[in-house]
C-alpha cells in the first residue's frame, strides 16, 4: 500500500520533471556568444536613492510616481539610482541607513511615515542630502528638502469642472484613508463646488465630503477596489453622475462601478487623481472626464538635478497650479463636451488662484 | 497519508483516561456525565474511536487529540529543519530565475550548459550571501563594531517574532489556535504608547508602566477571546481573526482622533516616546536593539517554566492532550482556556512594547508590522516549544534583518523573503512531503513512531 503509494508518487514527479525539462529544452538551443567582457558606460558618479513606504513601488501613487521621476533622472541625467522598498514601518530606518553607507549623495523618502526616520538619519549624517515627498517639518531640517503640495488648488478647479458638468446635480468624491494628504483633494473638490453654486446660484449637492466637519466617505485602505466599487454604487442610487476617488488603485473600483453604470446607459464621469488617469488608467478612458495631477516624478527629477548641480535648498518644494505642480489634467477626449463657456471659467479661476485673488485653503493645506 | 495516520486515540490511551474516569466517580455529576460520554464515544472502549474527535463535533470543546493542527503542531524537529533547508532551496531557484543573466545563459544551454549552472549557482549564493552579511556578520565593516551590526539587527527584529511566537505556541499547547497575537500587539501598542506620551513620569517607573500597560492591554484583548470561548463555545480561530480586525480599525481610529495626534498635525502618527518611556539600546546607540530582547529570554524562560515545572502548565498541557480528560480529571477547562488566552495574549503585548518603546517609538498603524501572523509560524517552525520558538524567532529575524541587505545588494525582491517563510509552513504542515523528498519515508520507522505515539497518549490520558 505504501509503496505503491510511493511509487504513484514518484511517478507524478518524474512526469513534472520531464515536462519542465522538455519545456527548458524549446528555448534552451540557442548558441553560445563569445566570451569576452563588455564595458560599462561611463556614468556620473552621483547617486539618487529612494526609500519607499510599505506601499512599494508599485504602489500606483505616490511612491511610484516618485519612483518614476528618480528612473527618469537616471535616464536624462546619467545618475545612478538605487532604490529599496519598505515591508514594515520597522524597516524604514535600516533601509535609510543602509542607502546613507551605499554612498547615496540624496536619498528621497516617501510619505509622513518615514519623517522620524529621515530626521533621524538626517541628523547624523549631515553631509547627505534628503529630500521627503508629502511631508514637511514644523522646523526645517538643513539637509532635508521637502516636496509638498498645495494639491487643494488644482481640486477646486475639479469641483467646479465636475458641478458645472453634473447633468443630475449631484457629485460625489471618497477617500482612502483619511490623512491630510487626502483629504486635501477632498477640501479643494468641496469648495470648488461651493464657488460654482455661489457664482450660479446653483445648488449642486456633494457627497462623500463635508469640509466643515471634515468627515466623509473613505474605503478604509488603499487595497481594497471592492470597496471603492461598492461606495461608487452607493453615490450612483443617490444620484451622483460624477466621482473622484482620491484613493490610489482603490479608484480603479470606483471606475468599475462607473463603467458598469455607462454601460446601463447612464451618463456618468470619473476623475482620477495623481496622474493623468486617462494615461495611466486607460480602461477608464470613456468615463475620465478630467484628473487632478500631483507631478511627482517632475518634482523629484528637478530636485536631483538641482543637488547635481550643487543647487541644495531645504526650502520646500510646494507644487502649486503657478509652477504646474498640480494641474488639471486635459479633457482628452471629452474636450468637445466640456462647455467653451466653463473652460474659460476654468482658466480665469486658475488665474484667479495664482494671482492670489480667489484663496483655496485646506486644513491640510502646506503650513509653508 | 494513512502511514502519518497517528494513532493518539488508540483504544490504549482511551482506557487509561477511562479506568481514571471511574476512578474519580464520586467527585461529582459533572465528572460523570463526560465519564458517560467518554464511554459513549468509543462504547466503552470495544469500538474503535471517531475519526473526528466528538469534542470537535460538539464544539464544545474543540482541539482534539488527533486533528490535523497537532499534528502540525507536534512535527519532528527534524522535519522543522529539512522544510527550512528545501524551502531556502526553491527560493534559490525562485531568485536565480528572475536573474537576468540566468534567463540569457538559459538560451543557449545545450551550447555551453556550464555557463547557465554558473549563471545559476551566482545568482542564488549572491543573494544568500548578503542574505546571511545582513543578518550575521558582515566582513566588509568598518570594525568589529560594524561587522557585528548586522546580527545586532537580527536579534532587534527576532525580539517581537519570539514574544508572539511564545504566545502562539502556549495558546496551542493548551488547544488553542491563536490567530490573535496580531491584534493583541496592537492593543498593546495602544496602551503602551499612551502611556509612554501621554504620561511624563520619572525614569524607571515610566518605562515599567509602559511594559506594565503593553502586557495588560495584550492580555485583556486575549483573555477576552478565552472568557468567550470557555463561556459560549464561540471558536477561538474566528473569534481572534474578528478581533484582529477591531484592534486595528480601533487603532486607526484612535490616530485619527487628536488625542492620539501630534499638536499641530494631522497625520495618523502619534508622538514620540518620551525618553524616559522607551528601552535602553543595551549595547549603545549603534545598535536598535534594546532591554526588550532580554525580557524575550526572560519571557521564553518562564514559559518553559511554565508548562514543564508548574502546575497551571501541566493543566495547559493535560486540556490541550485531551479536554474532556482533563476535565474529567478535574481540571477547570473554562478557567483553563481564559487563563492560557490570557497569558497568550500578555506575551504578545511585550511584541507591542517592543515595537513603541523599542524600535519604533511611536504609534501607527503599522505598529503590529506583520509579527502577529509571523509568529504563527514562529510557533510552528518551534514546533510549540518555548526554546524551539526561540530558535525559531531568531531565524525568522534573520530573514528579516537579512532580507534589507539582500535587497540592497543585489537587488533581490524582498518578497522572496516572504516565500521562503510561506515554503517553510508548507513544507512543516506537510512532513510526508517533506520526507519523500529526502527519501526518508522508510516503512520500518512505523512501529516506532507508533509506539512512541501510544505512548505519549497514554501519558496524555493519564494526566
Amino acid at each position: 500500500m505504501t509503496s505503491l503509494r510511493a511509487r504513484i508518487k514518484r511517478g507524478s514527479m518524474a512526469g513534472l520533471a520531464t515536462v519542465s525539462a522538455s519545456a527548458l529544452l524549446l528555448t534552451a538551443c540557442g548558441a553560445a556568444p563569445e566570451s569576452g567582457g563588455g564595458s560599462t558606460a561611463g556614468a556620473s558618479d552621483y547617486t539618487g536613492c529612494i526609500v519607499s513606504d510599505s506601499g512599494g513601488f508599485d504602489d500606483q501613487s505616490f511612491n511610484q510616481s516618485s519612483y518614476e521621476g528618480l528612473k527618469k533622472a537616471e535616464k536624462d541625467l546619467g545618475i545612478k539610482v538605487n532604490q529599496v522598498e519598505s515591508k514594515t514601518n520597522n524597516d524604514f530606518e535600516p533601509n535609510l541607513r543602509a542607502m546613507v553607507t551605499a554612498g547615496c549623495n540624496l536619498t528621497v523618502t516617501v510619505g509622513f511615515l518615514l519623517g522620524d526616520a529621515t530626521k533621524a538619519q538626517a541628523a547624523a549624517n549631515p553631509d547627505s542630502h534628503f529630500a521627503i515627498i508629502d511631508f514637511g517639518y514644523d522646523t526645517p531640517i538643513s539637509n532635508v528638502k521637502p516636496i509638498i503640495y498645495d494639491t487643494a488648488q488644482a481640486a477646486f478647479l475639479a469641483g467646479y469642472l465636475a458641478a458645472g458638468s453634473t447633468k443630475t446635480g449631484t457629485v460625489a468624491t471618497f477617500g482612502g484613508i483619511k490623512i491630510p494628504t487626502v483629504t486635501i483633494f477632498m477640501d479643494g473638490y468641496a469648495d470648488g463646488v461651493k464657488y460654482y453654486n455661489e457664482k450660479k446660484g446653483k445648488n449642486v449637492k456633494l457627497l462623500g465630503w463635508n469640509k466643515d466637519a471634515q468627515d466623509g466617505s473613505f474605503t478604509g485602505d488603499f487595497e481594497k477596489q471592492d470597496v471603492g466599487k461598492q461606495l461608487t454604487q452607493n453615490f450612483l442610487d443617490q444620484g451622483a453622475d460624477i466621482v473622484m476617488p482620491v484613493a490610489g488603485p482603490v479608484g480603479k473600483g470606483a471606475g468599475a462601478a462607473l463603467k458598469e453604470a455607462k454601460d446601463a446607459g447612464k451618463d456618468v464621469k470619473l476623475i482620477w487623481v495623481d496622474s493623468d488617469g486617462f494615461l495611466t488608467a486607460p480602461d477608464y478612458k470613456d468615463i475620465m472626464l478630467s484628473s487632478v495631477m500631483k507631478q511627482m516624478g517632475e518634482a523629484v527629477e528637478t530636485v536631483v538635478k538641482e543637488d547635481k548641480e550643487g543647487k541644495f535648498s531645504n526650502t520646500p518644494y510646494v507644487g502649486t497650479l503657478a509652477n504646474d505642480g498640480v494641474q488639471l489634467a486635459p479633457f482628452h477626449d471629452f474636450d468637445s463636451q466640456v462647455p467653451a463657456d466653463l473652460k474659460s471659467e476654468l482658466d480665469q479661476i486658475k488665474k484667479d488662484i495664482v494671482d492670489g485673488k480667489l484663496k483655496v485653503e485646506s486644513a491640510a493645506s502646506p503650513k509653508a | 497519508m494513512t502511514e502519518q495516520h497517528r494513532p493518539n486515540d488508540t483504544p490504549g490511551g482511551q482506557q487509561a483516561g477511562q479506568s481514571h474516569a471511574k476512578h474519580h466517580h464520586e467527585t461529582g455529576p459533572a465528572a460523570e456525565e463526560t465519564a458517560a460520554v467518554v464511554s459513549v464515544d468509543t462504547a466503552g472502549g470495544a469500538m474503535e474511536p471517531s475519526a473526528v474527535p466528538a469534542s470537535a463535533q460538539s464544539g464544545k470543546l474543540p482541539g482534539g487529540p488527533d486533528t490535523l493542527l497537532r499534528r502540525i503542531f507536534t512535527g519532528s524537529g527534524m522535519v522543522s529543519v529539512l522544510a527550512v533547508f528545501l524551502a531556502l532551496v526553491i527560493g534559490g531557484l525562485l531568485i536565480a530565475s528572475t536573474d537576468t543573466r540566468v534567463a540569457t545563459t538559459a538560451g543557449y544551454f545545450f551550447a555551453r550548459p556550464t555557463d547557465f549552472l554558473a549563471a545559476l549557482w551566482n545568482a542564488a549564493t549572491r543573494s544568500y550571501i548578503a542574505l546571511f552579511q545582513g543578518s550575521v556578520f558582515n566582513p566588509r565593516g568598518n570594525g568589529l563594531a560594524a561587522q557585528f551590526a548586522p546580527l545586532m539587527e537580527t536579534l532587534t527584529i527576532a525580539t517581537p517574532l519570539i514574544t508572539a511566537g511564545l504566545g502562539v505556541a502556549l495558546a496551542f499547547r493548551a488547544g488553542l489556535f491563536n490567530i490573535g497575537a496580531q491584534g493583541q500587539i496592537i492593543v498593546a501598542g495602544i496602551l503602551a504608547a499612551w502611556v509612554g506620551f501621554a504620561l511624563h513620569l520619572p525614569l524607571g517607573l515610566h518605562l515599567l508602566l509602559v511594559l506594565v500597560a503593553g502586557i495588560i492591554g495584550g492580555a485583556l484583548w486575549g483573555g477576552l477571546v478565552g472568557v468567550l470561548k470557555a463561556r459560549t463555545g464561540a471558536h477561538e480561530v474566528i473569534l481572534t481573526i474578528m478581533f484582529n480586525y477591531i484592534a486595528l480599525y480601533f487603532l486607526r481610529y484612535l490616530l485619527n482622533t487628536p488625542a492620539f495626534q501630534r499638536p499641530g498635525e494631522s497625520n495618523p502618527i502619534s508622538p514620540i516616546l518620551d525618553p524616559s518611556a522607551v528601552y535602553p539600546q543595551i549595547f549603545g546607540t549603534q545598535y536598535r536593539l534594546h532591554l526588550g530582547f532580554i525580557l524575550a529570554i526572560g519571557a521564553t524562560f518562564l514559559v518553559w517554566w511554565l508548562l514543564n515545572r508548574s502546575t497551571v502548565g501541566f493543566e495547559f498541557r493535560a486540556v490541550g492532550a485531551n479536554p474532556k480528560a482533563a476535565q474529567t480529571a478535574g481540571i477547570n477547562v473554562s478557567r483553563s482556556t481564559i487563563l492560557v488566552m490570557a497569558i497568550a495574549g500578555g506575551l504578545a503585548g511585550m511584541s507591542g512594547v517592543a515595537q513603541v518603546a523599542g524600535t519604533e517609538k511611536v504609534l501607527t498603524d503599522g505598529v503590529a508590522a506583520t509579527y502577529g501572523f509571523d509568529a504563527i509560524t514562529v510557533a510552528l517552525l518551534g514546533r510549540s516549544t518555548p526554546w524551539g520558538t526561540f530558535a525559531a524567532g531568531l531565524l525568522f529575524g534573520a530573514f528579516r534583518a537579512g532580507a534589507v541587505q539582500m535587497q540592497i545588494q543585489t537587488g533581490t525582491p524582498i518578497d522572496i523573503v516572504l516565500v521562503v517563510q510561506s515554503l517553510i509552513v508548507l513544507f512543516i504542515a506537510a512532513p510526508p512531503l517533506v520526507r519523500a523528498v529526502f527519501g526518508l519515508n522508510p516503512r520500518r520507522k512505523k512501529p516506532a513512531r507508533a509506539a512512541k505515539n501510544t505512548k505519549a497518549a497514554t501519558t496524555g490520558g493519564a494526566a
